[in-house]
């Protein structure tokens, strides 16, 4: 029983990675003021630039690299749209996932011609679960012992560092001068203007960061948690972690653990003890499909603030300008 | 040239600049694939017009694009994006599937009404639940109608897969109606006056969808709903002060909406596939967005849009046929681009171009 716990709470931890990486991007994305519903694109444009950099160099690494890149050029082109241009945040959000989609599936055939799938990576060219030191000579101890072997060690590097982010997004936007700036311009641009800070350049500093965490997360699902990109592999994940991060009311924490909440639904939803439980309650012919769309219309319950009411920082989507 | 007249011309001219930047981008891709640019526009353009087939297809796709055209940009005028037209299109062909499996052995005078009521109630469903949403609780309509999607798509992979699905079929999807109530093809109808076309899947929902337009027109621009509409979309304080009751108009705009979406499926399925099955509706709902943006959320530009989409369709099957290199999502690619340029950017080159009209309109007077 304990071992079964483990072993869903391990496999939430799993699924949770994307969703963390893209939740704190959202994060300073919002808290600077430019709505960022373009996580969906990030993730997938960095899925598959990780997976085709990491098949031709055979590194996982410049896979990541690669993913970040192309994180950074999509958070710029939203920049450009939204911070200069002053353009329509939304639409521009929704012009990169749509391009995204279209892309990936594109490059993906011209250079692979899988049908827009890439090659299987091998093992030396993906990010493998990691041995923490002492985990098996510590698995004996009773019930820490299990923990530190199943739960906090074998994974790969990727989880590791995305729950690294989380405190550091948490002292960058909270304890930093940088997050005080980030903040600020994202409640009240007119006073940080005053002050002789650049709101524009703060906005674009924070889709810096929004770029390299949304990349980050394309790049765990195709060279962690899977060895290949396929396409429409974020199916919706970067909506829901914006979701998780509106849940968590654009705080890191609060937001990691929506992240987790919505990853430990995934987990559990194929558990056959959950089919089991649920069984008694919805039509066996229907329950599959009603476990399959539970994260979704999950996210939807906790959207509609039956978890308490989320309140936006107050710039949020509107351009800047001196003039007004 | 009165001010009006260089007011179009401006617009006119950003929408051609926004679309040839979009265009021009899309070729570089094509470029760096290794093809030859020229050679994929004179395919494509060929595959859409060069015969009547080709047309045919066309203006098949056409249609589709103009109902969901028509779903982002009533949403739009009352400050929404309705990015859900995906999901609204598959549940509202749900609802004409079951009324012709249910229905088909009454005439189609009788079965159509019934089934464009079906589409309107269930895509209208669709639509007002993100709608309610965010006018009572707040949740971002893009997040929700997306969830939404997802939501329809898995029920719609259960309900083919195991309850409409007849028991000696192996693929997911219905039986066929009975032919009485397939929407006649154009080459019939065409029949009718003696005049022969080709036969193609473009029947007539054609017409239908050009009705829709012009209903959708009237009541954008000429009723008190679609001013109170409006209001909303433009300025929600003023909405407030004059007594306009906001959560109600995105409820129903997002309604709406949903209806006009689900019009896809008399189109796909009572006018083309004859049977309920899967994904008929992929990717049509995004297009929608592309297509009402870059036709400025005015029924004519729609009409205008979705058929140069429809062309980037049928002539984006034909590329992808003769150039193995380019797939078919290009058009996909193409779309984001237009979406960036004509919704984001979209004042990327005006100021040049207000420049260059007002320095035309002094040389005139």
């Amino acid at each position: 029983m304990w071992i079964d716990f483990l072993l869903i709470l391990d496999a939430t931890l799993r699924i949770s990675v994307p969703f963390v990486f893209a939740a704190m991007g959202g994060i300073f994305a919002e808290r600077s003021g430019v709505i960022d519903f373009g996580l969906e694109g990030k993730m997938l444009g960095g899925a598959f630039v990780a997976a085709t950099v990491a098949y031709w160099t055979q590194s996982a690494w410049w896979g990541l690299l690669g993913s970040i890149g192309i994180g950074i050029i999509f958070s710029m082109i939203h920049g450009y749209a939204s911070i200069t241009k002053r353009g329509n945040q939304v639409v521009s959000c929704v012009a990169i996932n749509i391009f995204a989609m279209g892309l990936t599936v594109v490059l993906a055939n011209a250079w692979f011609g899988m049908g827009g799938k890439t090659p299987q990576l091998p093992k030396e060219a993906r990010f493998m679960p990691l041995k923490l030191p002492y985990a098996d000579e510590l698995r004996d101890v009773p019930i820490l012992g299990d923990l530190y072997y199943e739960l906090i060690s074998g994974h790969s590097i990727l989880v590791y560092i995305a729950f690294v982010v989380v405190p550091i997004t948490a002292w960058v936007v909270f304890k930093s001068s940088f997050g005080l700036r980030l903040r600020a311009t994202g409640e009240n641009p007119l006073a940080v203007d005053t002050t002789g800070i650049s709101v524009n350049k703060t906005r674009y500093q924070a889709l810096l960061f929004n770029g390299i965490l949304g990349g980050m997360s394309g790049a765990y699902l195709s060279t962690a948690h899977l060895a290949f990109f396929v396409k429409d592999m974020s199916a919706g994940k970067g909506y829901i972690a914006l979701a998780a991060m509106i849940v968590g009311k654009w705080r890191p924490y609060p937001a990691m653990f929506a992240c987790l909440l919505f990853s430990f639904l995934f987990a559990i939803k194929d558990k056959p003890e959950v089919f089991d439980l649920l069984k008694g309650i919805v039509p066996v012919k229907l329950l599959n499909s009603f476990l399959d769309m539970s994260p979704y219309i999950l996210t939807v319950i906790f959207l509609a603030g039956f978890v308490g009411k989320a309140v936006a920082p107050k710039a949020i989507g509107q351009p800047f300008s001196k003039e007004k | 040239m009165n001010e009006r007249q260089a007011n179009t011309l401006v617009v006119t001219l950003v929408t051609v600049a926004n679309l040839l930047i979009a265009f021009l981008i899309s070729g570089i891709v094509i470029w760096v694939l290794g093809e030859d640019p020229w050679f994929a526009l004179k395919t494509m353009l060929y595959g859409a017009f060069g015969y009547d087939e080709g047309l045919g297809y066309t203006l098949y796709y056409t249609t589709n694009f103009i109902f969901t055209g028509l779903a982002f940009a009533i949403g739009f005028h009352c400050g929404l994006f309705n990015i859900g037209a995906e999901g609204q299109a598959y549940i509202g062909g749900l609802g004409v599937g079951l009324i012709c499996l249910w229905l088909d052995n009454w005439p189609l005078w009788l079965v159509f009404p019934l089934a464009v009521l079906a589409s309107i109630i269930l895509g209208g469903v669709w639509g007002a639940i993100p709608g309610y949403l965010k006018a009572k609780r707040g949740s971002h309509e893009v997040v929700t109608t997306i969830m939404f999607n997802f939501i329809a798509s898995v029920i719609m992979v259960n309900l083919l897969s195991h309850v409409l699905r007849p028991p000696k079929n192996m693929s997911p999807e219905s039986r066929e109606f009975a032919e009485g109530v397939w929407i006649p093809q154009m080459h019939e109808i065409f029949d009718w006056f003696g005049l022969e076309i080709t036969q193609t899947p473009l029947n007539g929902t054609f017409i239908f969808a050009l009705l829709s337009l012009i209903l959708v027109w009237r009541f954008i621009w000429y009723t008190r709903w679609g001013y109170e509409l409006r209001t909303v979309g433009t300025n929600e304080t003023a909405a407030v002060y004059a007594g306009i009751s906001i959560s109600k108009n995105i409820i129903i705009a997002m309604v709406i909406g949903g209806g006009l979406a689900g019009f896809v499926g008399i189109n796909e399925i009572m006018g083309s596939s004859h049977r309920l099955m899967l994904n008929f509706q992929a990717g049509i709902g995004f297009t929608g967005i592309a297509v009402s943006l870059i036709g400025r959320n005015h029924p004519l530009g729609i009409l205008l849009a979705a058929l140069l989409f429809g062309i980037l369709y049928q002539g984006g099957a034909e590329l992808s046929f003769e150039v193995q290199a380019i797939d078919r999502h290009m058009v996909v690619l193409i779309q984001g681009l237009v979406i960036l340029f004509a919704g984001a950017l979209e004042n990327l080159f005006r100021p040049q171009i207000e420049q260059f009209v007002k320095r035309l309109s002094s040389v005139d007077s």
